[in-house]
């Protein structure tokens, strides 16, 4: 055990001082991670703000269930009980007649015609029930809850709401959304394969111009893991440096363009809200951004030593 | 002890036999010196009892291990129980001298402690004392040579290879390292040295043996040698 610590301790300080005696190969190899990981990140980033512009396109569609008068204020909260229970269902709220004219009105506040013809007939407007979905996608399967014949009765001719050009224009909203996450997710992993083929190449260059160290090391008797672990041990710190100036530079980035960001807008696409998600997940980009740099360098240094490595069979 | 039995190695690619049923028998303790032009095979002979290379056929052992039954895994516990002096030193670049020396107890898991007792003994006796902290790119020829020898020695292995240790010497360092290597070998190691040098084998008065096209032409003790 003890010779266990005394071989596992001497492979992560000879790791530490080839870092320091290569300084050249490391800030070149350190170089290219550095902007293949900002790259990452920016995707990750990027990717997170289409999401937000995503939510927040769900959450301002809705589908409206007007109900008769002559449905009861029971029958109607049995109706928002059975669509609460629905996983499609994100929020329910329910306005009864006073409250469905209040919410007409403030809607309208600006064309005096309109209030004056709502309250010179009384109050037209139906008692409501406003279903928030949870993914634009489960819209149809809300239909078909307030459409059985049931539900139907206690509805106004033409209820729900989702029909017509309101459904022509949720159903590209849904389509476009979709579209965006699929984009974001492709990119995404496109990027991250990319740059990882990226950090391999360069930390197998930077093996490849001290194969012969392997190679003495090698017929000096060191066993496989002895040669190899200062190799992974410098890799891991080529991540880790490569990740903490990644988000140092994101960080920068972002300090200097806050008051652009703030000031600017691509009309529903919140780009300040990059810089949000950046500031509320720091330390879990930190760590995930670690964590890539250093799996991916520690597994290229494992792939690039072995060729060095094998001994000869024939 | 080092037994090869009709050893011969062909390579794939170039024309000709590098070693041709070769039979080689040298007894513990034992100092030999092998000589030949280049191409002769020399080198071919050490790599292959250093595993770097298989043999085409026949059978080489080293003390007990028997190569035919060497398995990958096993070929680093060979090579710790041989010393090595390379004609091309192979330094590790980024070690210092002691760092170098070092290195070959280190991978053996030798204790830290044994480490700082042993190196600086060995390089004293191959006169690189004040020297530890330099990088093989700061040293003469002579002086990487010595640092190879102490490295080889370090371990104090029963069976010392050397390959053309002197080739890039000038007279007085190759002799330096020949009286090392002559030191070593009455503590009990036993040394195989291939060489170029006339003047060595004739001063030396050693079993030699002449290796030409690939195969032993004369196994003899020179004038004066005692065994």
């Amino acid at each position: 055990m003890e010779r266990r610590l005394i071989t596992l301790w001497r492979i992560i300080h000879t790791g530490i001082v080839n870092f320091m005696r290569n300084v050249t190969l490391a800030v070149a190899a350190i170089a290219v991670m550095v902007v293949t990981l900002t790259i990452i990140l920016f995707s990750l980033i990027t990717n997170a703000t289409f999401e937000n512009t995503i939510a927040q396109i769900t959450n301002k569609i809705s589908i409206s269930a007007y109900l008769e008068d002559t449905t009861t204020e029971a029958q109607a909260k049995v109706l928002v009980a059975q669509l609460k229970k629905q996983p499609s269902v994100h929020r329910v709220q329910y306005l009864n007649k006073d409250a469905a004219l209040k919410a007409y009105i403030a809607q309208n506040k600006n064309n005096q015609n309109l209030i004056t013809a709502a309250a010179t007939v009384g109050n037209p407007i139906p008692a409501t029930i406003q279903i928030y979905p949870s993914d634009l996608n489960e819209i149809q399967h809300i239909k078909d809850i307030l459409t059985t014949p049931e539900n139907t009765k206690l509805q106004t001719p033409g209820s729900p709401s989702y029909n017509g050009d309101r459904k022509q224009a949720i159903d590209n909203i849904t389509h476009a959304t979709n579209v965006l996450r699929k984009i974001g997710v492709v990119t995404v992993i496109v990027f991250a394969i990319i740059c990882a083929l990226i950090i391999f190449n360069t930390i197998q260059m930077a093996i490849f111009n001290r194969r012969d160290e392997i190679t003495i090391m090698r017929l000096l008797g060191a066993g496989t893991g002895y040669i190899r672990g200062p190799f992974v041990v410098e890799s891991a710190i080529y991540g880790l440096l490569s990740a903490v100036f990644s988000i140092l530079i994101i960080n920068s980035a972002f300090l200097a363009s806050s008051n652009a960001l703030q000031a600017s807008s691509l009309g529903l696409l919140d780009i300040n809200y990059a810089s949000q998600y950046f500031d509320a997940h720091f330390f879990q980009l930190l760590t995930l951004q670690i964590a890539i740099g250093i799996i991916i360098g520690t597994a290229s240094s494992v792939i690039a030593t072995h060729r060095y490595l094998k001994f000869k069979t024939k | 002890m080092i037994l090869l039995d009709r050893v011969t190695k062909k390579y794939v690619r170039s024309e000709g036999t590098a070693l041709d049923r070769i039979s080689l028998h040298v007894e513990p303790k034992e100092f030999v010196i092998v000589i030949g032009q280049s191409g002769a095979g020399k080198t071919t002979l050490l790599r292959l009892l250093t595993r770097e290379e298989r043999p085409t056929s026949g059978k080489i052992i080293i003390g007990s291990i028997d190569y035919d039954k060497l398995k990958d895994k096993d070929i680093p516990l060979l090579r710790r129980k041989i010393g090595v002096v390379f004609q091309d030193f192979k330094l590790l670049p980024n070690k210092t001298v002691y760092e170098n020396v070092a290195f070959a107890l280190e991978i053996v898991g030798v204790s830290n402690r044994e480490i700082r007792h042993t190196v600086p003994k060995v390089l004293n006796i191959v006169n690189l004392k004040g020297k530890e902290d330099r990088m093989p790119r700061q040293l003469s020829g002579g002086e990487r040579q010595r640092v190879a020898i102490a490295r080889a020695i370090v371990r104090q292995p029963r069976i010392l290879i050397a390959d053309e240790p002197t080739g890039n010497l000038d007279p007085k360092h190759a002799w330096d390292v020949i009286k090392v290597l002559e030191k070593i070998n009455r503590y009990g190691t036993t040394v195989l040295l291939t060489t170029h040098n006339r003047d060595i084998v004739d001063k030396l008065k050693r079993r030699v043996v002449v290796i030409q096209g690939g195969k032993v032409t004369s196994d003899r003790a020179s004038a004066g040698y005692k065994h």
